[in-house]
Order: structure tokens, then C-alpha cells, then sequence
């Protein structure tokens, strides 16, 4: 495994002033390349977690750091610049068209126009889209379509680590599963490191090479897939992950089912 | 054409300039005041009840009282800064307008820019925050565009406000559209009340469409109808401006009082300076106490006022010493306290007095204010709007011991109206008023003197008290003018069948000063 590119040394976030903390004590390390997905119930910490890395929140202790350096120490948005965002909100520009939100990042970061140009049709072809889409505006497109746009918004200049906070949540299954696997294709070809929260524990088994259990604002497990499906230590951890093979399992049934009725 | 109509029209590009140089400049300070606090109350939660709220109950102000309110407070500003910078400023007309009409455009444009900036989708928000914009950036590149619609639509109520208010602004000495409908008011000129509401409406109602094709440009994003609307806006200001280019803003400004008398006096004086070449500019529908302060600060030249008036009002005094002795002691007070000449009385008295119908005063068997007093409880008074707030009226009640059963203020037209339809029994006339002659009233003595001597008399502002133009141009009006004829030329214009405007009574004043202005002249 390569070295860690971001370090999440022992952070803790309270939004009550103290009373409650959204994260208690989380670390993680998560090495360059690598596809991580952030798993738990609500209110677990998932959320809190990612959105340190490009300092949506302001953790109250612990440090964030990529390549050793720490984010504190960087200017928010020339560090947001630098990493690729996708949420399930979407937030498309609605008066912006298609080739202006892709390009957002590529101009704030002061690119000539025509490497602009070049780069969002780039990307465009990437997430599978037609060209003629650039001159639309967001709301001339469909939820799917849209997400796609934001995932090339969110690569549009060359990052090296894209967050992803419930990127699919809002998507019908069908869309939601053809993105996930498009994503996962552009994330080996462009040699990306993604850090996502997902509820949806299929989803993480499907999509990442490693997946972080978190509970009440702690890392209660991690490992790759195969590992914590296996693994019986925490009932919690256990529960949790056994969702995908139970719910495999009923859905095998019902198929038999309506195969022995057909027969 | 109605000569009328004629008069009102040919005033118009004046007062049209005025009133939309007066709009726009509220309206670009409105916004240019509203936006970055709207910006501050959307960045700062804890700023936004304050802001809005002081916002709103500026709006609760009467307009016409904000407009008043004003001119004290930049008196005393003026007066205050006047040593710093040697000179202090204009208290009167544009400034407290310009003012006034900036805090009541407020509220639109800071309630719509709060709202607008603040419905802005959080998800658009957080993404402009993600995608790496500082706040500066977030503001003019997403939230700017996302909220203009609904900024537009709090501009365009502003605008169509501030015009509208605007025209109240002619109580403070400040030319607009408002001139129409104050002095018609007076007047009882109903034509140019409406010639007045009409122009403003339409003046209203081009500048909202005009605005309104910059907002859909703006939703839209359609630059051809943005610019459209811009446009339309920049040639209509500049249009309507070009008459402040073309003539230089009159040298001489002559004020008047609220009534007409004062109209066409002032149209008088200012007839007299263009015949000796000067430009004069008219400041109407002042209020008695505003426009002495305004003569003595330089805001106006030169206007009418009388001496009563002055005697108690500004020099406080209660006792009503012989004519002769109040003239000399009132000039030399003037003189010594605000550097304010009198040049001279035009002849005639314009007192206070109380008057009744004749027959109502026979039946009660009274011809003086003595007798007045023992019927005045079963009678009612109606005065004009500030009589019963002025010294005058103290002193009549305090020396006859005068106790109405009621007391009731209306415009004069009103007034006279009320008195011969009995609703009151007795008015505080003007005894200059040709009204008095042409509806029979009787004029009660006033045996214990308790009103002084009201003689009008040319009032000259310190700034002007050496200028040899209006000393030759003013001269031969003063003794010119006996009551009659002024209470002839007030009847021209106060009548209610076939009046005419003030300028057409200055013209009959003005053939008797020299015979030669009635075009009568002896070839």
C-alpha cells in the first residue's frame, strides 16, 4: 500500500458549543489511489468527517493533513481548488450553463479560456455526456444527467482526491447503480483518491477498495469489504454489514419462488 | 388650448427635470445604501432585525413629515459644520429632499435584496463554497445573479414610491411635479392638481415597465432585453434632464408662502427681475416659519412677508404697538439679528381678522370681537391650518377671553367654503382676501388691538441685501400696491368661476407698477 495521502489525526467536532459532539475522536488514514466509503447510521460522524478534509467544517481539535501538509494551514478555497467535490444536493449554477459549472474550478484556479474549453468537453465525454449539452442550462436536464455534471464539474481540474458526500442518494436505483460503476471506472483511469459517505452499505461493498464503519463519532471498524463482511468482533459492525448478503438472500428466495410458481 | 392647461404645460419641462433628477438620485443612493446592507444583514444574522425594522418604521413616517423633519436637522447640521468649512450648506429644497426620498426608498430595497440574497438555494451556497470561491466571489458571481430578480422587483416599488413621495417635496422648497398639485390645491385649481397627479403617474408608471424589462432581462439572462431597459432608463433621465443644461439655474430664487397671494407676489417680484434681465426661480408652498429661516440662511433672495407675522414668530414680541413704530423696530431687529433687509412695504395690510356672513353677525347683533366673545360659545370657528397654532390666535383668545364651542383648520379655499355653508360661523380671514368683498363677509373691529399690524413688506436675504439688479428691479413696487388691488388680483385667481393661474394676477399687478407691461404703452 502507498503512502498515506490524507491524514485525519484525531479530530473532534462539536456544533452545541460542547454539549454533544457530531465526532468525537476520529483518525484515518487513507493512502493515495485508494476508494474509501465512510458507512454508519445517522448521526454517526460520516458526514462531519469528510467535509474536514476540504474544511467545509472547521474541526474544534485534531488535524487534518495531505501529503503531511495541514489543511489549517492552507487558504480554504485555493485547498478546495485542489479537491473535487460531489454531494447529494448537486448544487448546479442554475445561471450558469453546463460548459460554465464544469469549467467553475479550471477558471477560478485562472486557466486560459481555450484550456477551459478544451478541458470541459474533456470531461463532459468522460461522464458519458453528448457535447451538445455544453450551451444547456442545469434545469434543461434530467437528476441523473445532472449528477453526472457534477461529478465532471468535480474533476474538471485535474484533482487528486474527489469527496463525495451521498453523491447518488437522490438518484433512482437503476441511474444510482450505472453512475456508481461509471464512477469507479473514472476513479482507476484518472488514478483518483475518493473518500465517499454512503448510507447504503451494498453501495460501499459494490464501489470501494476500503470501507470505515463509524459509530456515535468514532472509526468502529475498517478494512476492505471481504474483511468486515467476514468478521464477527462488534454485533454492531456485524449487523450492519451483514445488510448486503441478507438482502441478496432474500432476493434469491423471491426469485425461487416465483420460479417454482412459473413451474 | 385652456390658458391654463398652457401655463401648467410650458412649467413642464422645468418641473419635470426637477422631479426626475430628484427620483434618480434617491433611487442610486437607496440602492447604493440598501445592497451592502442587505449584504451585511444576510452575513450577519444578528444585524437583520435591527436594519429591517429601522427600516420599516422610517416607512411609517409620514412622507411630508420626514421631508419636514429634515430641514431642522440640516439647519443644525450646517450651522455646525459652517465654521469648519467656512460656508455651511443649503438646508432647504434638493438636500432634505434628496434625503428624505433616499431612507423611504429604503425599505424595498433592503426588505427585497434580504429576502432574494437569502432564498438563494443553501445547496448553490455550498457548491460555490466547494468548488473553491472566496466570499467575494460567491456574492457577485452566484448569490448577485441568483437574487437579482427579486432585488429588481424591491427597486422597481422604490422607484415607483420615490416618485410619488417626490412630489411632496415641493413643501420644502424643492421644485417638482408636486408644484401642480400644491398650488392647484391652493388655488382651487383643479385642472393643474390633476395635470400634476397625471404627470407623476405617467413619470411612475415608464420608469416601473422601463425597470421591469431590466428585471426579465436579468431572470432571463437575456442581455438584448437587459440592455433594452437600461437603456430606456439612461435616454429617459437624460431626456428629461436637458432642460437643467439649457437654462442656468435661476440667480435669483424668489420664495412664497403657501397661499395665493404669496403665488402672485412672487410671480410678481420675479416679473420684475426678468424685466431687468436677471432669471428668477420660484420656491412655493413654503411654510411661514421655514421660509424666513430659509431667507436668513440664503436658501431664497427675496420674498413677501408681513409684519405681524414677523413681529411675533421671530421676534416673539405680544404687544401691537402703532404701525410706524413696529415697521422701524421690526427693520432694525432684522437687521441686527439675521442681516435680513426689509426694503421696503408694498402698500397694503394682509392682516388676521375674524370675519362672518353679514346677515349671521346682525342676527347675533355683533360687529366687534368684544361682542364676538359672549355668543362664542354657542359658535364655531374655522381657521386656516397654522392660525390656531400661532401667537396671533393667543393673544386674540387671551385679550377677549374667547372660548369657541368648537375649532375646526381647513385649506383657505375650504374655509371660505365652510363659512358659507354654515358649517362654522366664524373664519380667521385675511383682510387682502378678495373673498371677503365678493361673498359680503363682515370684519370684526378689534377694539383692545390685540392683532398687530400686518404690513407686507419685500424681505431681502443677507447674501442679496447689496444687489443693485434687485434693488432697481424691486424699487418701484414699494407703496405701489393698495389692498384693493391686491384684493382684486387674489379674487383673479381664488374665484370660482373662469380664475386664472398667479402669473396672469402678477401681470395685472405688474401694469399697474408700470403701465407699460400691459402692453398699454403710448407709442
Amino acid at each position: 500500500m502507498s503512502a498515506a495521502l490524507i491524514e485525519i489525526d484525531r479530530i473532534a467536532k462539536s456544533f452545541d458549543g460542547g454539549r454533544s459532539f457530531a465526532v468525537r475522536e476520529a483518525s484515518l488514514t487513507v493512502p493515495a489511489g485508494t476508494f474509501v466509503a465512510l458507512v454508519g447510521a445517522s448521526g454517526s460522524g460520516k458526514t462531519t468527517t469528510l467535509k474536514v478534509i476540504n474544511r467545509l467544517i472547521e474541526p474544534d481539535r485534531g488535524e487534518v493533513r495531505i501529503e503531511g501538509m495541514p489543511v489549517a494551514k492552507i487558504e480554504a478555497p485555493v485547498l478546495r481548488r485542489r479537491i473535487g467535490y460531489v454531494f447529494q444536493g448537486i448544487g448546479l449554477f442554475p445561471h450558469l450553463r453546463i460548459s460554465e459549472n464544469i469549467g467553475i474550478t479550471p477558471k477560478l484556479l485562472g486557466w486560459p479560456p481555450p484550456e477551459i474549453a478544451e478541458r470541459t468537453r474533456e470531461v463532459l465525454a468522460l461522464v458519458g455526456l453528448p457535447e451538445t449539452y455544453l450551451a444547456r442550462f442545469p434545469d434543461a436536464l434530467s437528476g441523473g444527467e445532472r449528477q453526472r455534471v457534477a461529478v465532471a464539474r468535480a474533476i474538471a481540474a485535474r484533482p487528486r482526491i474527489v469527496l463525495m458526500d451521498e453523491p447518488f442518494g437522490q438518484l433512482d436505483p437503476v441511474i444510482r447503480d450505472a453512475i456508481g460503476s461509471a464512477y469507479r471506472a473514472l476513479h482507476e483511469q484518472l488514478g483518483l483518491t475518493t473518500v465517499m459517505v454512503t448510507h447504503d452499505v451494498q453501495e460501499a461493498v459494490l464501489l470501494a477498495d476500503q470501507i470505515v464503519v463509524m459509530a456515535g463519532g468514532r472509526v468502529a471498524a475498517r478494512g476492505t469489504p471481504h474483511a468486515l463482511m467476514a468478521s464477527r468482533n462488534d454485533p454492531d459492525v456485524s449487523a450492519l454489514m451483514d445488510m448486503p448478503r441478507r438482502q441478496a438472500e432474500r432476493v434469491r428466495a423471491v426469485l425461487s419462488d416465483a420460479g417454482n410458481g412459473d413451474g | 388650448m385652456d390658458e391654463r392647461v398652457a401655463e401648467a404645460v410650458r412649467v413642464l419641462p422645468h418641473y419635470l427635470s426637477q422631479h426626475v433628477l430628484l427620483s434618480a438620485c434617491a433611487l442610486v443612493l437607496g440602492v447604493l445604501l440598501g445592497l451592502p446592507l442587505a449584504v451585511l444583514a444576510v452575513r450577519y444574522p444578528r444585524l437583520r432585525w435591527p436594519l429591517l425594522t429601522v427600516a420599516a418604521l422610517i416607512q411609517t413616517i409620514p412622507g411630508i413629515a420626514l421631508l419636514a423633519l429634515f430641514y431642522p436637522l440640516l439647519l443644525g447640521l450646517s450651522a455646525l459644520v459652517a465654521p469648519l468649512l467656512g460656508k455651511g450648506f443649503p438646508a432647504l429644497g434638493f438636500l432634505p429632499s434628496v434625503l428624505a426620498l433616499t431612507l423611504y426608498a429604503l425599505l424595498p430595497i433592503l426588505r427585497n435584496a434580504v429576502a432574494g440574497l437569502s432564498g438563494v438555494n443553501p445547496d448553490v451556497i455550498e457548491a460555490a463554497n466547494a468548488v473553491g470561491m472566496t466570499p467575494r466571489q460567491r456574492l457577485l458571481w452566484v448569490e448577485a445573479p441568483l437574487a437579482a430578480p427579486v432585488v429588481m422587483a424591491g427597486i422597481r416599488t422604490a422607484a415607483v414610491w420615490t416618485i410619488g413621495a417626490a412630489t411632496l417635496s415641493t413643501v420644502v422648497g424643492q421644485t417638482s411635479l408636486g408644484n401642480y398639485i400644491f398650488s392647484g390645491l391652493q388655488t382651487e385649481n383643479w385642472l393643474l392638481v390633476l395635470f400634476g397627479c397625471a404627470a407623476a403617474a405617467v413619470l411612475a408608471l415608464v420608469t416601473d415597465q422601463l425597470l421591469g424589462l431590466v428585471e426579465i432581462g436579468a431572470t432571463r439572462r437575456n442581455g438584448w432585453t437587459l440592455a433594452a431597459g437600461l437603456a430606456g432608463l439612461a435616454v429617459g433621465t437624460a431626456a428629461a434632464l436637458t432642460p437643467l443644461l439649457g437654462s442656468p439655474s435661476g440667480r435669483y430664487v424668489v420664495g412664497a408662502k403657501n397661499f395665493s397671494e404669496q403665488y402672485i407676489l412672487a410671480e410678481l417680484i420675479a416679473e420684475r427681475l426678468e424685466r431687468e434681465g436677471a432669471t428668477a426661480q420660484l420656491r412655493e408652498g413654503l411654510g411661514s416659519a421655514v421660509i424666513f429661516r430659509a431667507l436668513a440662511s440664503g436658501d431664497i433672495g427675496v420674498y413677501v412677508d408681513y409684519s405681524g407675522t414677523l413681529w411675533t414668530n421671530v421676534m416673539g414680541r405680544r404687544d401691537a404697538p402703532p404701525r410706524a413704530v413696529m415697521l422701524r423696530e421690526l427693520s432694525r431687529y432684522l437687521a441686527d439679528h439675521d442681516h435680513v433687509e426689509v426694503l421696503g412695504a408694498l402698500g397694503f395690510e394682509n392682516a388676521y381678522v375674524l370675519a362672518m356672513r353679514r346677515e349671521r353677525a346682525k342676527e347675533l347683533g355683533v360687529t366687534t370681537i368684544a361682542d364676538l366673545a359672549q355668543h362664542a360659545p354657542q359658535l364655531a370657528l374655522g381657521s386656516d391650518i397654522e392660525f390656531l397654532s400661532r401667537p396671533e390666535w393667543s393673544a386674540l383668545r387671551g385679550a377677549y377671553a374667547l372660548d369657541f364651542r368648537s375649532e375646526r383648520s381647513y385649506s383657505p379655499t375650504f374655509m371660505y367654503r365652510a363659512l358659507a355653508a354654515g358649517d362654522v360661523d366664524v373664519i380667521s380671514a385675511f383682510s387682502s382676501d378678495g373673498r371677503i368683498a365678493a361673498q359680503d363677509l363682515l370684519v370684526l373691529a378689534d377694539p383692545r388691538h390685540a392683532i398687530p399690524a400686518y404690513d407686507a413688506l419685500i424681505l431681502v436675504s443677507p447674501r442679496r441685501s447689496a444687489d443693485p439688479v434687485l434693488r432697481r428691479a424691486l424699487a418701484p413696487l414699494i407703496g405701489a400696491i393698495p389692498v384693493e388691488r391686491m384684493r382684486e388680483a387674489n379674487l383673479m385667481v381664488d374665484r370660482s368661476t373662469d380664475p386664472v393661474v398667479p402669473r396672469e394676477a402678477a401681470r395685472f399687478l405688474a401694469a399697474l407698477v408700470s403701465p407699460e407691461a400691459a402692453g398699454a404703452k403710448p407709442p
